[in-house]
């Protein structure tokens, strides 16, 4: 299984190296989410649960261009069928499509919070770096595990663009809240991780609950 | 000689329409069937239904002594599919699908050289298949589906876009020579019943006499 995995895995990062269709659109969305918060709001910068609940809203709606062209290829390209006709179990598709989804929310934070930094946040990110690295990656883990599942739900309907959208983000609510309520104490003046541990706790438990659930279900919704 | 496929009164409906209903057919080891009948007549839904890729909704089905869709998970390493799309990765040149496909299957390295060799598309086989003419895609789709050896090939028109040279250049691997067990749909009734042991028509989802009143 985790030698199919890293097959179907290779195949996705080269696709998206050769095509650059996901991560760079996700990036030049998040980065202009910023500017038009910054207008929208008419604040230089910005400190506490706004900047935090600006930076999570933002990486979480990106997240969603990710998640619509995660199976793009598949769909596009009859690649589910290849797919099911290889004697590979299913679960390694959904550990392929989730580590991959994981690694290019990765890729666009790394552009997507230092530009956070530089263009709305008032404290600056120096300080708090480790412990938003943990929440940044907890909360990749809940999306890709999410998103993968929504992902491959909707590959095979024809409205896959509304419906990503409409089952993605009610799913990623406690991913939202924990996040956004884990940074806020990272983005004050005078800095502190305040409870972070039992936020960081829910979305342990959130990743956990829905890593299970996705591997229960992800063979069913690729039966015709 | 034991059957490959077995089907008894086979259905399969897209919601409610009926796209295949009491399709009964025996085709022996080694043989070939070749399935005929006009647009939207069911043959490449039967096809997909043999390849374990839509679950009948009706009747028996058994493929290489595999209950459909119950031991589904059987047919995949037996199975060589050439259908409408040549599921391939447009982006990807087309050694790396053969690598792709090679290891979900586990084939060895040596056997992905071999395969373009045979279909003599080495030369065109590091360049991006969407830069590529329709025929070399499709020997190139042949070569995923030979690649792993399978005993069964469901070929839905297969020499589609292959000049004459080339329709040669893969009969020993997918035509009757190839001493593999085949289910062969195509529009080309004649040269169907030439290369097949059984034939089955369609005609709305339902068996119908191979004759002129079949495509009407």
């Amino acid at each position: 299984m985790i030698a199919a995995a890293r097959t179907i895995l290779r195949k996705d990062l080269l696709i998206e190296w050769r095509t650059k269709e996901s991560v760079p659109a996700m990036v030049l969305f998040s980065i202009t989410v910023y500017v038009l918060f910054h207008f929208g709001l008419d604040r230089d910068s910005l400190d506490g649960e706004l900047a935090s609940g600006v930076l999570w809203v933002t990486l979480l709606l990106a997240a969603v261009i990710g998640v619509s062209r995660l199976f793009a290829a598949e769909r596009e390209q009859g690649g589910i069928d290849g797919l099911l006709l290889s004697p590979v179990d299913r679960t390694a598709l959904f550990v392929a499509k989730a580590v991959a989804l994981f690694l290019f929310l990765t890729a666009v934070e790394l552009v997507a919070v230092p530009a956070f930094g530089l263009l709305l946040l008032g404290p600056g990110l120096g300080g708090a770096f480790p412990e938003l690295l943990a929440v940044l990656a907890l909360g990749n883990l809940g999306v890709a595990a999410v998103g993968a599942l929504v992902s491959a739900l909707a590959a095979e309907t024809r409205a896959h663009e509304l419906i990503v959208p409409i089952l993605l983000l009610p799913l990623l609510v406690p991913v939202l809240i924990a996040c956004a309520q884990a940074t806020e104490p990272l983005f004050r003046q005078e800095a502190g991780p305040e409870d972070l541990g039992r936020w960081l706790g829910l979305l342990t438990l959130y990743d956990v609950v829905f890593v299970l659930l996705s591997v229960a279900v992800f063979d069913f919704l690729l039966e015709d | 000689m034991d059957a490959a496929i077995e089907l008894e009164g086979v259905e399969r409906r897209y919601g409610e329409r009926v796209a295949l209903a009491g399709v009964s057919v025996s085709v022996p080891e080694g043989a070939t069937l070749a399935v005929l009948g006009g647009n939207g007549a069911g043959k490449t839904t039967l096809l997909r239904v043999v390849a374990g890729l839509l679950r009948p909704h009706g009747g028996r089905a058994h493929v290489l002594g595999a209950a459909l869709p119950d031991e589904r998970w059987k047919l995949p390493a037996r199975v060589g599919y050439v259908g409408h799309e040549p599921l391939l990765y447009r982006e990807l040149s087309g050694r790396e699908n053969l690598r792709y496909h090679g290891d979900l299957h586990g084939v060895q390295h040596g056997r992905i050289q071999e395969v373009l060799e045979e279909l003599e598309i080495a030369g065109r086989a590091d360049e991006p298949v969407r830069d590529l003419s329709k025929g070399l895609v499709q020997r190139l789709a042949i070569a995923r589906a030979i690649l792993h050896e399978p005993t069964l090939l469901l070929l839905d028109e297969p020499r589609a876009n292959l000049d004459p040279a080339a329709a040669e250049l893969v009969e020993p691997l997918i035509g009757r020579s190839s001493g593999r067990t085949r289910v062969l749909v195509s529009h080309d009734v004649s040269g169907a019943l030439e290369e097949s042991d059984v034939a089955l028509g369609l005609k709305g989802g339902r068996p119908a006499p191979v004759d002129a009143e079949l495509y009407r």
